[in-house]
């Protein structure tokens, strides 16, 4: 029982960084119409400017803070000079030129800090938590669940409430109309790119103390946020929050007791062989039983 | 008349090479061979169908696994298990083409590379076959008629004759009523299913063909080097055909091979001849070929899209 | 020939169609018309299949089509053209219309024998061609075409189907007065040999080529009738305040 409630809480937290990256991800489809396989480059950067910002100051905090808005510029500047030529370009064009980026990123990456950068966990928070007596729980963890649901909040509360965030829904669920009705397009294309940097570096940094800080750890996330948007739907942030969730818990929970199920129903020789194949397969199966019945996915913001 | 240069040239290759002691090379040749019939059948798809297909490493992938898990279960005839593992990925290629293909856009862009990757997980836990380690084969495929494919020269001139016959293939079907309904559809897909075209299962036969003929790819490149492992299913290997594609031309004929040639001779090239003022620049620059990779790449798709084809041609199509 | 009955079909807040019916008889040209934002296109797009109807029923030639494909009904004889031209523009006019009559003809599932092979599909292009006045044109890539040719290539590639009705879309589009003729004249050549669903804002064109009309305003038919009683109505002239009826 204990067991299944610390899955499912690793399963949120997952899920919660996991919506960080989607979240940014689905708007740039969704209002851009562009595919931009870069995104996890992003987060890549987020955790390695984070994890020398931490040793160059000293302290856990501001060196993340720092990272934030350091990640966003350098997310923006990349729009600016070669992803605004992007927008007019066909899918094929996109996928292509930001695969060149992930390449071209990763190798920067590895000429300026090696093949990684390790970041240790603040000492205040690495021990664990009583949540519910005889059950203790990691204390950094709590705070990146903590943290995930106050982003999360906050982003809900800026795209339903602003002005800004009432243009960015426009244009996500109908760019033309959005333009003609004098939305200043370019720059809100270099902001919804900044806020998705951001929101990168968030789950980057955060994450960096428990995952490793490696080149090449953008890819593996990048596909799950892929999966995330299938299954919420295109220009959808309600989507990639449901989505990341539910990401999240399939595939930790999944991990964690679908081995264990098979070998209460299946003989031992294929339990221990199939269990783990469709744990790590699970999240995908989930994908496309999703897609066949709703192939837009769950809250397309599209019409 | 240039294809009867060419097929001179590609003909007399091993002897050239056999007669001035670069055997070596011929290994290296026969996979350009093998990787230009997987780009090949990616351009099918992509360049004649219109489909981005993000996922298409994972055919390759199928075809390769179906055929060394053949072999180590003792079906050593490259008969049996080269038309299993087409098999395999053409049936792969329909599950997951009816899957992705009711979707459009940036949604099948990531489908196909979610599905890939799905693939990927699903082969690298499989501890009976290697699992993340691989699986290493003792020989190369039986093919029979006395041929021994171990030999270099044999090899290469088997899979010379697969990538012939793909190319051919291409080429009549291009110019038969599935290819034109196949570029009408990528010219316009509105517009084909309103004159009667079933769209959507066009797609898909042009998906599971493109599927097949990976696998095939697949089944040769186990063969040739004796092992496969998770890798070959990497969704950066589905990158790596896009780009072959792209780099040789997309939807020309001999856009697979072009690219294929060009991608793998440029990687070779960087990591065997030192640049002397790069070196300066940056003394390990060898180690870090992909951003060489990725510069070249960019600029072909911001500044030469039609590739290396487009140069030698004006026409649009083959 | 048509039946239309109580067609609905919502996008978010907005009901395109509100409960549409109509019907439209063997061998008639019958028009349809109504103010900009009436749900016109919207109707079309669910008749020839591109769409599918959130409620109601269609039934062509007595069969219920309701759920069938777009490339089904096409070939059961319900063809469309678009009010905005969409033709494959890499191609010749001869190679358009070469790929509707090879749509028509037979599967395309054949890989191997090359369709430059077959002559009667090329002759029945030149001929679909020459019918709607492209005869000089044929070699000419659609991209390079006249507005008003590639509106008749629009109307060629529909009629290339061999369609009992056509959908016709807004034909005269964008045309000035002298190619509006012309397509009027081609859409009045049609009478007898297939029936006709016109979508038009030309009242000229509307009155002189309707056999009857109905008026579609806010997602339903509010009249229908024969040109003469249209213009009769009271609730017809209010819609259309300020238009010349």
């Amino acid at each position: 029982m204990v067991l299944v409630l610390e899955q499912a809480l690793n399963g949120l937290q997952f899920g919660l960084m996991l919506f960080l990256l989607a979240a940014g991800l689905t708007l740039v489809f969704g209002i851009m119409d562009m595919i931009n396989l870069a995104h996890g480059s992003l987060y890549m950067l987020g955790a390695f400017l984070a994890a020398t910002l931490v040793q160059a100051t000293g302290s856990f905090a501001l060196g993340i803070l720092l990272a934030i808005p350091a990640t966003a510029v350098l997310g923006m500047a990349l729009e600016v000079a070669l992803l605004r030529t992007l927008y007019a370009r066909d899918h094929l064009s996109q996928v292509l030129a930001t695969f060149a980026l992930i390449l071209i990123l990763n190798e920067a990456v590895r000429i300026v800090w090696g093949t990684d950068a390790p970041m240790p966990m603040p000492a205040a928070l690495s021990g664990p938590v009583e949540l519910l007596p005889g059950m203790p729980y990691p204390a950094y963890r709590l705070l990146i669940i903590a943290v995930g649901a106050a982003v999360a909040l906050l982003l809900w509360l800026v795209v339903a409430k602003t002005r800004v965030g009432m243009q960015v829904r426009a244009g996500a669920s109908n760019r033309e109309m959005a333009l003609a009705l004098g939305v200043n397009v370019p720059r809100l294309f270099t902001f919804v790119f900044g806020a998705g940097a951001a929101l990168c570096a968030v789950a980057g940094a955060l994450l960096a103390p428990l995952l490793a800080v490696q080149v090449g750890m953008g890819e593996n996330i990048l596909i799950l946020a892929f999966v995330v948007i299938v299954i919420g739907g295109i220009g959808s942030i309600r989507g990639a929050l449901v989505g990341s969730i539910l990401v999240g818990m399939v595939d930790t929970v999944g991990r964690t007791f679908l081995p264990h199920l098979f070998g209460l129903a299946l003989p031992p020789q294929f339990a221990s062989a199939a269990g783990p194949a469709i744990a790590s397969v699970m999240i995908y199966l989930v994908m496309a039983v999703i897609l066949y019945f709703k192939p837009q996915g769950l809250f397309p913001a599209r019409a | 008349m240039r294809i009867a240069f060419l097929i001179l040239f590609a003909v007399a290759l091993p002897i050239v090479l056999n007669s001035t002691d670069q055997a070596f090379y011929l290994s290296f040749a026969s996979r350009i061979l093998i990787y230009a019939l997987a780009a090949t059948s990616l351009n099918l798809v992509l360049g004649y169908g219109g489909m981005v297909s993000f996922g298409h490493a994972a055919f390759v992938g199928t075809g390769a696994y179906v055929a060394s898990i053949a072999y180590v279960e003792g079906l050593a005839s490259a008969w049996i298990g080269w038309p299993l593992a087409v098999a395999a990925a053409a049936l792969a290629a329909l599950v997951i083409g009816a899957l992705s293909l009711r979707t459009r856009g940036v949604y099948f862009i990531m489908i196909t590379l979610a599905f890939a990757q799905m693939m990927y997980y699903l082969v690298n836990s499989m501890k009976a076959y290697g699992g993340d380690e691989g699986l290493t084969l003792p020989a190369r495929a039986d093919i029979g008629f006395g041929l021994d494919l171990g030999d270099d020269v044999t090899f290469y001139y088997a899979a010379l004759c697969f990538l012939a016959l793909a190319i051919f293939s291409l080429h009549r079907l291009a110019n038969a009523r599935f290819g034109r309904a196949l570029l009408a559809i990528r010219e316009n897909e509105a517009r084909a299913e309103a004159i009667g075209y079933p769209v959507q299962r066009y797609k898909l036969v042009a998906f599971v063909i493109a599927g097949a003929a990976a696998g095939l790819a697949g089944a040769l490149l186990a063969s040739h080097g004796k092992y496969v492992n998770p890798n070959i299913l990497h969704w950066t290997q589905s990158g790596t055909l896009l780009v072959m594609v792209i780099l040789g031309g997309v939807g020309r004929l001999w856009g697979g091979v072009l690219g294929a040639a060009a991608l793998l001779g440029l990687e070779h090239l960087m990591a065997e001849h030192r640049i002397g003022w790069l070196a300066a620049l940056l003394p390990d620059y060898q180690q870090h070929a992909s951003l060489g990779v990725g510069l070249v790449l960019l600029a072909v798709v911001l500044f030469a899209p039609q590739g290396i084809a487009g140069l030698f041609s004006r026409q649009r199509h083959a | 020939m048509l039946e239309v009955s109580n067609l609905r079909k919502r996008f978010g807040g907005v009901a395109a169609s509100d409960g549409v019916s109509l019907e439209v008889r063997e061998g008639e040209v019958h028009a349809l018309i109504g103010p900009n934002g009436a749900g016109k296109t919207t109707l079309i797009a669910q008749l020839s299949g591109s769409i599918a109807a959130d409620d109601g029923r269609i039934s062509f030639l007595g069969n219920d089509v309701t759920r069938l494909e777009q490339h089904s009904r096409v070939k059961a004889g319900l063809a469309r053209s678009f009010q905005v031209t969409s033709i494959f523009r890499g191609f010749s006019v001869l190679d358009n219309l070469a790929l509707a009559v090879q749509a028509r003809s037979g599967s395309s599932l054949s890989f191997w024998r090359p369709v430059a092979a077959e002559r009667a599909l090329f002759d029945e292009a030149r001929a679909i061609a020459a019918d709607v006045g492209l005869g000089e044109r044929i070699d000419t890539p659609a991209a390079r075409l006249a507005h008003g040719e590639q509106r008749a290539l629009e109307l060629g590639l529909a009629l290339a189907t061999r369609p009992r009705l056509v959908l016709l879309d807004e034909p005269t589009a964008g045309m000035g007065p002298e190619e509006s003729r012309r397509m009027i004249d081609l859409v009045e050549r049609l009478r007898g040999r297939l029936t006709v669903l016109l979508v038009e804002h030309d009242m000229d064109a509307v009155f002189r080529l309707a056999d009857r009309i109905s008026v579609l305003v806010a997602g339903r038919v509010i009249a229908t009738g024969t040109p003469q009683e249209i213009r009769r109505n009271a609730e017809v002239r209010r819609a259309y305040l300020g238009e010349a009826a």
